[in-house]
């Protein structure tokens, strides 16, 4: 173990290697994955995002023209985000807050199938 | 002295993962070993039945939250067998880039865990804040630390700039300086060696009739290294698999401490030798026949068997993990061995429980 002695007096004088989290918060990496936004004034429709989605987090229901986003089931891939074609959805870096309950967004696109 | 039955797990503090030995102990040792599993089964082939092929990627790497990275490319690469798709070239050195980060920042975690099994605490720590820098690099150049995503049937989805491989090649150096710190800690410290030098010993014989994967039979002096298939573009990395003879636990640390810098000098060879060019081409058709891959993950061999019938769904899935071969290993391992023993000696396969049930 003595050998170790070096490392541990430098480790012991010098910053700690970790953050003191919900205080100080680490700047996201450019491209990475964090929470998905919906532009309801682009989304036509057209479903490619319920489609894709390997959770199943994104919900249509076309009659009653709505969208459901459950961020909790979401498992922040970004499919929809590639392949949304009129990139009514965005992300941002910083990931989803955590939370007590679990709350679904819902949005009501401007655009429909039929009036596009 | 009677003999008493001694259950290892489901919860133990050396093992975060539920794995069950039931231990015939006689005195303080152990005489025969009873491995059970089965504790975390999730069903993931199952669902790779009801999931369409492309979506199943994300479901398929999500079975190991280590090799993550391994599990999504080997089943892109079958699917890509049965497509009878080729992916661009570049997209095969970026797979081959991420998997040896993968394994790289793999060992590191099993290094400090074997330390943290001995009671080494300021060993453990050391070689996790160095893991944390390849987990950052992960997350830079995929997006995301754990879960990496990085591969879908046809190629990959993110591309590596010269800014970035710059970064790459600092950390790298950071890397190989941190390790280069405590392996000397690592290979003569005497509390260490007591633990691991002569126990749980494995044959070379004994390691091909178990069948042995990845560093345990290569600890065992078996050559045996899915990279030499030359998959994805390790046909243009020359590497000489790391063998050791002694066959114990220190010689399968020391497997995977070498195999840290044969990884870092894999992911230089790979950023040298990438071709520029496109990253992804698009799958057209159908999964249809049947197929299997054997890729070399941190842990040893993962075998996948495909068959597709045409449809948007694969028929069968079967997943074998490195895990679930090395496992038997230990019937021969633990017996004869000292109760105190058997953690240390059930961490030096590396087991993952969580790939192994799937």
């Amino acid at each position: 173990m003595a050998q170790m002695l070096p490392t541990v007096l430098k480790n012991l004088f010098s910053k700690p290697a970790t953050r003191k989290y919900p205080f100080e918060k680490r700047a996201a990496f450019k491209g990475s994955r964090g929470q998905i936004k919906f532009d309801q004034t682009k989304c036509d429709h057209c479903g490619d995002c319920q489609r894709l989605c390997p959770s199943g987090a994104i919900e249509i229901d076309e009659a009653n023209n709505k969208l459901t986003y459950d961020p909790f089931r979401c498992i922040y891939c970004w499919v929809c985000v590639e392949h949304c074609l009129q990139k009514a959805i965005s992300a941002e870096e910083q990931y989803h807050a955590p939370a007590y309950t679990k709350t679904k967004e819902t949005h009501t696109p401007a655009k429909t199938k039929n009036n596009v | 002295m009677a003999k008493v039955v001694i259950p290892f797990g489901p919860q133990h503090p050396v093992l975060p993962e539920p794995i069950q030995l039931k231990l015939v102990c006689e005195d303080e040792k152990v005489l025969e070993v009873v491995p059970n599993i089965g504790y975390v089964h999730r069903g993931i082939e199952k669902g790779a039945e009801i999931k369409d092929f492309q979506q199943t990627v994300h479901m398929i790497e999500r079975i190991c939250g280590i090799c993550s990275f391994i599990h999504g490319m080997t089943y892109c690469q079958g699917i890509e067998d049965l497509l009878g798709l080729k992916i661009p070239r570049r997209a095969e050195f970026l797979r081959v880039t991420w998997a040896e980060m993968s394994r790289l920042h793999s060992h590191l975690l099993w290094i400090g865990l074997l330390a943290d099994a001995v009671g080494f605490e300021s060993l453990f720590m050391q070689c996790w804040k160095i893991r944390e820098i390849v987990l950052d690099l992960l997350e830079m150049t995929t997006g995301h630390r754990v879960i990496q995503s990085a591969s879908v049937v046809g190629g990959v989805r993110r591309d590596i700039d010269p800014n970035q491989v710059a970064q790459i090649r600092a950390a790298l150096d950071q890397i190989k300086k941190g390790i280069d710190e405590i392996l000397p800690v690592l290979l003569n410290d005497y509390t260490l060696k007591a633990r691991t030098v002569g126990k749980g010993v494995l044959t070379q014989q004994q390691a091909i009739s178990l069948g042995a994967v990845g560093p345990t039979a290569r600890g065992s002096n078996v050559r045996q290294d899915m990279r030499l298939l030359k998959y994805a573009a390790y046909d243009a990395i020359d590497f000489e698999p790391i063998l050791e003879t002694a066959g114990d636990s220190y010689a399968r640390a020391l497997v995977r401490t070498k195999e840290t810098y044969q990884s870092i000098n894999m992911i230089l060879k790979a950023l040298e030798l990438m071709p520029a060019g496109p990253i992804q081409v698009h799958p057209e058709g159908w999964p249809q026949g049947e197929t299997t891959q054997r890729v070399e993950q941190p842990r040893g061999e993962v075998f996948y068997y495909f068959k597709g019938n045409g449809t948007r769904y694969l028929e069968r899935l079967k997943i074998r993990t490195p895990t679930f071969a090395n496992i038997p290993t230990l019937l021969v391992m633990i017996p004869g061995c000292t109760l105190a023993d058997v953690p240390v000696i059930t961490l030096s396969i590396d087991p993952c429980i969580s790939c192994t049930e799937r």
